[in-house]
């Protein structure tokens, strides 16, 4: 039975140490959504994430991706790390990191086929980046790198994508550009969560939205209330509303951790 | 220079290096961009502990370096893959752990005039034709393993989550690099030197990650720069009478400053060529 439900999170707890960081979480979305998960510095965001990829083991309750546990469905998955945790120096061309994405499909031992070349070449020719395709990383800009990134997300065509403050270290036109392309994305069915500091992204393209700090409040409709913001953030963080409910906007930008 | 070459320990003596930048040039790539300096550093001097129980035992010194090398780089990477920040102390603590026990084993030898300085900076000159075999040996298996995953490894090194979400074995790759640290720093410890096995594992390495756009040129630039700071130092250290292992850093060091004025004031004036 093939369902139509992207993730399941149930009863969901996660600790480090004595520290809590998600208390008894649940909610679930559709095939097709676009999720925008939001909440303080330290609130969990990241955490969830990583416990939806699979890269941690929840202390209690259950998440499930498309009808099975993470570690299951890794090969539908893609994923977009926040960039600060990547060494951007690193000696890899564009065309290299696109085909990482297909490392894991490929079989361990083996090089890749012409067919998987002809894939990432396809891949960087949607994101406009054949010209740069032999440069090493550390000459593109971070709106470049970003597109390189989502390149290697989707280069194995998956059916979920998760994304970790993809426009931390970007500039605006840039931002608009990744964002248009999840957009883009989005509409020919993929899934996508999306974890931002950016509330002004919310009321543009995101469809659901999670607000958590350490509990975890979700909006099927993508409206925030101001009584969920302040329940969230721990302090009243202004909306601003030009006749749309859901438009909100607040000063924090990225910067910091995010336990 | 034509006189120098003539001598056979002269000739072992070039061999050595140029075999150990093979090996130093490629694994030293993956410890340079993997942040691995200070648990491959850690790897070689938890091995002078095997030293000490090989020499103690009356024993070949591999049969304590292996064990050694490999039981720390193994326990450091599980320590490195649980808590990346603590895993600082236990690196270090197994460092100077495994130098105290050498040290220790080797005052404790009867009749044994311990040489700690061979051992730091080796005894490039006594090179044996079968040490040089091993390290031919070496220099294959490590070519080999890397050329067999080098898609694994390159994933692995540049974002080991994505690389894990993708599905590669992630555990597997790191403790593959793991091994071939310590295998390296046990077959050239004794030719070498200790300080000399770091040194050619940071330092050609540092000078490729300045000039190369991929990890496979980095590779060969390392073995190349590698190969030219032993041969230049073993030449240098032979007229000037100096210790060989300590002259070959020397020489690195002083390429690894130049390369990086250069590539510095080079991307000033333009791009760097490439790409």
């Amino acid at each position: 039975m093939k369902s139509n439900t992207a993730i399941v999170v149930d009863d969901l707890t996660f600790s480090y140490g004595s520290r809590v960081a998600i208390d008894h979480a649940a909610f679930s979305i559709e095939r097709g959504d676009f999720l925008g998960i939001i909440g303080p510095n330290g609130g969990g965001k990241t955490t969830l994430l990583r416990l939806m990829l699979g890269l941690l083991r929840p202390d209690g309750g259950s998440i499930t991706l498309l009808g099975a546990p993470p570690m299951k469905t890794r090969g539908s998955v893609g994923y977009i790390p926040q960039e600060t945790n990547l060494n951007t120096s690193f000696p890899v061309t564009v065309r290299d990191v696109v085909l990482m994405g297909l490392t894991g499909r490929r079989g361990i031992g083996r090089n890749f086929s012409p067919a998987d070349t002809t894939r990432a070449a396809i891949m960087m020719e949607r994101l406009g980046l054949t010209p740069v395709g032999n440069r090493p990383i550390a000459q593109l800009s971070g709106g470049q790198r970003q597109k390189v990134l989502l390149g290697r997300a989707m280069v194995a065509d998956p059916e979920m994508l998760f994304l970790d403050e993809p426009t931390a270290s970007i500039d605006t036109s840039g931002e608009d550009e990744i964002y248009d392309h999840l957009r883009l994305l989005n509409k020919t069915g993929v899934t996508v969560v999306l974890v931002t500091h950016n509330i002004g992204v919310l009321s543009r393209y995101v469809k659901s939205v999670a607000c958590i700090n350490r509990q975890l409040y979700f909006h099927p409709d993508g409206r925030l209330d101001q009584a969920t913001i302040n329940k969230t953030f721990g302090c009243p963080v202004d909306i601003i509303a030009h006749g749309v409910p859901h438009r909100v906007f607040h000063d924090h930008t990225g910067e910091g951790d995010d336990g | 220079m034509v006189d120098a070459v003539q001598f056979a320990f002269m000739q072992n003596a070039l061999a050595a290096g140029l075999l150990a930048a093979v090996a130093c040039g490629i694994v030293g790539t993956l410890v340079v961009v993997n942040r691995l300096s200070f648990i491959a550093g850690g790897v070689a001097h938890a091995a002078y502990g095997g030293l000490g129980v090989a020499v103690f035992f009356g024993l070949p010194p591999a049969a304590g370096t292996l064990p050694f090398s490999i039981a720390s780089s193994l326990v450091m990477g599980y320590a490195a893959g649980r808590n990346r920040e603590r895993s600082d102390a236990v690196v270090g603590a197994m460092w100077a752990a495994g130098m105290a026990i050498g040290i220790i084993l080797i005052e404790l030898t009867p009749g044994y005039q311990a040489d700690l300085m061979s051992y730091l900076f080796g005894s490039i000159m006594a090179v044996s034709g079968t040490d040089l075999l091993l390290m031919a040996l070496l220099d294959a298996v490590i070519a080999g393993a890397v050329f067999l995953f080098y898609k694994e490894i390159l994933a692995v090194s540049y974002d080991e989550e994505f690389a894990a979400i993708s599905g590669v074995p992630v555990a597997a790759i790191r403790y593959l690099l793991l091994a071939m640290i310590a295998c390296t720093v046990v077959m050239l410890i004794q030719a070498v030197g200790l300080i000399l096995v770091i040194a050619l594992f940071t330092i050609p390495a540092s000078i490729a990650e300045l000039l190369s756009k991929n990890l496979r040129s980095m590779m060969v630039i390392a073995i190349g720069a590698g190969a030219g700071s032993t041969v230049c130092g073993l030449f240098v250290s032979y007229f000037l009478n100096l210790t060989a292992g300590a002259t070959i850093i020397m020489v690195a060091c002083v390429a690894y400053g130049m390369v990086y004025i250069a590539t510095r004031s080079g991307m000033k004036v333009g791009k760097r060529k490439g790409g």
